[in-house]
């Protein structure tokens, strides 16, 4: 499969809302969100909620990027920051920074994005595989590429992210001695 | 109706009818046994028996099936009783308990456990048939519980209701001090009457029935009580529906042709048969074993009773007494109550705030109002929990089971002394507790007892004793498990450190010896048992515990015993705490492990090599452990002098924490941190204050053992304190660090 058919195939347009319900196909609905200059998606399944930024308890020891937990309806979430985590834009916290509410299995995650701008739909189709070498991001992280709009869209495996060890939000596998 | 939705009622009841078996086995004197408790004990094989059957559990069925058999002969005095009978009662206890777990998961249970057991039983019923009638040879392939008995025992039922029991009476169904019962059954519709009828026939001899949808009156005679054939009778239809009186009338004619052909089975096979009439049908029914000519010859009424209950679609799960006051709630509901208690706590505190920030003129009758809320809302929390508070009980009625058989694998002699079975704790706690607890009794039994011989050769009573006790103290409840044995070994734990690479000296405290056995890997057990010395022992014993938020404490004095206390906090819920602040967060302390709080002095500020600092409060010198620093908080204090330093309590050692301010005392929620996020070091759990934010709350043992793992260059770049430094007159604080 070739971008220039992936390009062609293009249903969706980044930066517009409306017609997100227009086509559900096999390849499923994504969130798109920026981080600094790159748009990135996820399965929107995955998504319980948008919120802002706000009271957010520090943690102490942890990673730079684990902002700390906060109060989602009595439930204590922990807020990764993904610009932190790939050094991917400015890590600024204004009124308008947004979190995304992640479940993962049982878990629930909140992560800190630039902007969120779209739900666009991609068939299976366009979604290519991702590249065998990331820049920053550990490629076993990315579910696969698309275009949208000119744009590169990687898609994020957020789960596989998620529970890695590297971003330190579980109990390492093993058990420490 | 669909029957499986009673599946779980019958789950449930029969879980609990085989704990009251087991406890009353247990308690079951084998010398004398007490006729009452034979009786309660085949009541609880039966109904099993009899719910099993309704639900089609067939091997279940079976399997109690062939227990009971034996519990009658046991309890008509039949069979004599010896410890291997109460072994194996025991050993199939166990064997329904994993079938009964096997259905309850839609699973067939093991055939092979099964088939075993079944042989087990049969041998069993064997040995007993021969050692207690020599005179009546058996064939050794005959099946065992069926296997015949001379008639003259048999019908001198020893432990029933019978008064002058009939000695060598052949025909103990005509014999007059046989009492006859009236069983009244009503508005029963024709199958589940000739179930019950068949069940009736188990229990003694029908000698008529008649009657109609209505009502149907069914002569029986039998030595069950009346009760006893109540609850039978109730895993089928409705207490109401029945009325049992004693009989007066005369026996029906019919009487005569029954008891003839049950006599004519006598004669054929030299053996009493009508005892065991119900339990011979069903054991030829199940085709695990040939017929043999005694089986044939049992009367076959009850053959149908077990195939057609099998069939039988059968109306209620069990109905058994229902229990005084207690209802079974879904623990997920119960939770429910008790977060949404915790939002309302967490919107009164937030209130309260609000209400002490707003103008008088309102503000007192606000306050009051609040205050009043506060009070409402305790209550309401304070009641709710309680919903799932269990007794102790729950926990410790397993040991003595545990115990026995421990101890007979062993070959020690061990009573067991247990306290404080009505002390409550949270439902989460309890059945977190039973592992810890468990593997703690099982190495007092394998290491800390001694047998038999080297007690005497000690000095002490041939019996060891292991005392299980549970109370409160404060926020607290204190589990022990206290052993009269040999107590540890300092020298073997020191040799065994040593060789598995821990830093270890010959100058450590007893304490500081005792911790180590908590390391992972580490087991003293010369040999390994199947018992304990695997050496995952003590140390998942401690994480566990410390998983609960509570701790771990050992006492042991050579040559008496060894004492190990599990200190943990009384629910997970809630919890009294300390708010403190440090730069521009805020911190809980539990209650529970504040001693107390000042303000340090410069003459009572120590330093120490390594930069470590010390504070003397009164005569005792406690190290300091400034929370800023641990945590790396920006902007607090770091003049002790400025701040306010607390002393704190963990694991039984005081040390002094360094904050900045403290903020209040207050109630606070407990949420779980590691749900979404991870264990983080120094703190036990997070809670929401009274504006919706997130502190975390303090672990000090965890957070005393951060302190000392950090390198004390990072601790203390900036601060040199300036006080006198006592030579020689206080020791490093830790000689070792692990």
């Amino acid at each position: 499969m070739s971008h220039t058919q992936v390009a062609a195939a293009q249903t969706s347009n980044v930066g517009l809302a409306q017609d997100h319900a227009s086509k559900v196909n096999d390849g499923g609905e994504y969130l798109v969100f920026s981080l600094g200059e790159e748009h990135y998606a996820v399965d929107i399944l995955k998504v319980q909620e948008i919120r802002g930024y706000e009271n957010v308890t520090r943690i102490a020891n942890a990673p730079a990027f684990i902002k700390g937990v906060t109060n989602l309806r009595g439930v204590i979430v922990p807020i990764v920051d993904l610009r932190l985590k790939f050094q991917l834009g400015q890590a600024e916290y204004t009124a308008q920074t947004v979190v995304i509410v992640i479940n993962i299995g049982e878990r629930v995650v909140g992560i800190v994005v630039d902007g969120v701008s779209d739900v666009i739909s991609l068939a299976a189709d366009q979604v290519l595989p991702p590249p065998e070498f990331g820049a920053r991001m550990n490629s076993d992280f990315l579910a696969g590429l698309a275009t949208v709009n000119d744009h590169m869209l990687l898609i994020m495996d957020i789960e596989h992210m998620m529970t890695s060890d590297e971003m330190a939000l579980m109990e390492p596998a093993a058990q420490p001695a | 109706m669909d029957i499986s939705e009673f599946y779980d009622t019958f789950f449930e009841e029969a879980q609990e009818l085989l704990a009251e078996m087991e406890r009353l086995l247990l308690a079951l004197d084998v010398e004398a046994p007490d006729a009452e408790q034979l009786n309660a004990i085949f009541r609880a094989a039966h109904s099993i028996k009899g719910g099993a059957a309704t639900f089609g559990f067939t091997v279940l069925q079976d399997t109690t099936h062939h227990l009971e058999n034996l519990l009658d002969r046991a309890r008509r005095g039949e069979l004599r009783l010896s410890i291997q009978h109460i072994d194996r009662f025991l050993e199939t206890k166990d064997m329904l308990d994993d079938q009964l777990a096997a259905y309850r998961n839609a699973q067939s249970p093991d055939p092979e456990a099964y088939a075993h057991i079944v042989a087990v039983l049969k041998q069993l019923g064997e040995e007993s048939s021969v050692i207690d009638a020599p005179s009546a040879p058996v064939p050794s392939d005959i099946d065992g519980p069926s296997a015949p008995v001379p008639s003259g025992e048999a019908s001198a039922p020893v432990g029933s209701d019978m008064a002058t029991p009939p000695t060598l009476e052949p025909r103990p169904n005509a014999d007059a001090s046989v009492p006859l019962l009236s069983v009244t059954l009503m508005f029963v519709a024709d199958r589940e009457r000739e179930l019950l009828i068949e069940e009736l026939a188990n229990l003694g001899e029908v000698i008529s029935s008649s009657g109609d949808e209505q009502v149907c009156r069914v002569i029986v005679s039998t030595t069950v009580s009346a009760a006893d054939i109540e609850a039978v009778l109730c895993f089928v239809i409705e207490p109401e529906q029945i009325l049992i009186e004693p009989a007066t009338a005369a026996p029906p004619a019919e009487v005569d042709g029954v008891v003839d052909d049950v006599v004519g089975g006598v004669a054929d096979g030299q053996v009493e048969a009508t005892v065991d009439a119900g339990s011979s049908a069903d054991i030829s029914s199940t085709g695990m074993e040939e017929t043999s000519s005694t089986g044939a010859a049992g009367p076959s009424a009850a053959t149908p009773a077990s195939g057609e209950r099998r069939s039988q679609p059968g109306r209620r799960a069990t109905d058994a007494p229902t229990e005084q006051g207690s209802i079974r709630v879904g623990v997920d509901k119960v939770d429910t109550i008790i977060n949404l208690v915790g939002e309302l706590i967490i919107t009164q505190s937030m209130l309260e705030q609000t209400a002490s920030a707003t103008t008088p003129p309102d503000q007192a009758a606000l306050v009051s109002g609040i205050s009043q809320l506060q009070r409402n809302a305790r209550d309401l929390q304070e009641a709710v929990m309680s919903v799932r508070m269990m007794p102790m009980d729950y926990v410790f009625s397993r040991f003595p089971r545990l115990i026995r058989d421990l101890a007979s694998r062993l070959g020690k002699q061990v009573e067991l002394v247990s306290q404080g079975h009505d002390t409550e704790l949270d439902k989460s706690l309890i059945e977190r507790i039973i592992d810890p607890l468990t593997h703690l009794v099982r190495n007092s039994l394998d290491h800390g007892i001694e047998s038999p011989s080297e007690r005497e050769a000690s000095g002490k009573s041939v019996h060891g004793t292991l005392t299980l006790s549970a109370r409160h103290q404060g926020g607290n409840i204190v589990i022990e498990v206290m052993d009269d044995g040999a107590g540890l070994d300092r020298a073997r734990i020191l040799a065994k450190a040593r060789s598995n690479g821990l830093a270890v000296s010959d100058g450590m405290s007893d304490d500081e010896v005792w911790q180590l056995i908590f390391a992972p890997g580490f087991s003293t057990a010369e040999q390994v048992s199947d018992v304990s010395g695997r050496g995952v022992g003590m140390d998942v014993v401690k994480r566990n515990i410390q998983a609960l938020g509570g701790h771990v404490e050992l006492a042991s004095v050579t040559g008496q015993g060894t004492t190990t206390r599990i200190v943990l906090p009384l629910t997970l819920a809630i919890l009294e705490g300390m708010a403190i602040r440090v730069g521009e967060e805020i911190y809980i302390l539990p209650l529970s492990v504040v001693v107390e709080s000042l303000q340090p002095q410069a003459d009572m500020l120590f330093s120490m090599v390594g930069n470590d600092r010390l504070l003397k409060v009164r005569d005792e010198y406690l190290s300091l452990v400034a929370l800023h620093e641990v945590f790396a908080v920006p902007g607090a204090q770091t003049q002790p002098e400025q701040g306010i330093v607390v002393v704190v309590q963990g694991k039984g050692r005081h040390y002094a924490l360094l904050v900045d301010e403290l903020i209040g005392q207050q109630q606070v929620v407990v949420k779980n941190l590691e749900r979404n996020y991870r264990k983080v070091p120094g703190v036990s759990s997070a809670t929401i204050l009274g504006d919706g934010r997130v502190s975390l709350i303090l672990d000090v043992s965890d957070l005393h053992r951060l302190a000392n793992q950090m390198p004390a260059v990072q601790r203390q770049a900036e601060v040199a304190t300036e006080s006198a430094m006592p030579q020689g007159a206080i020791m490093p604080r830790d000689a070792i660090v692990s």
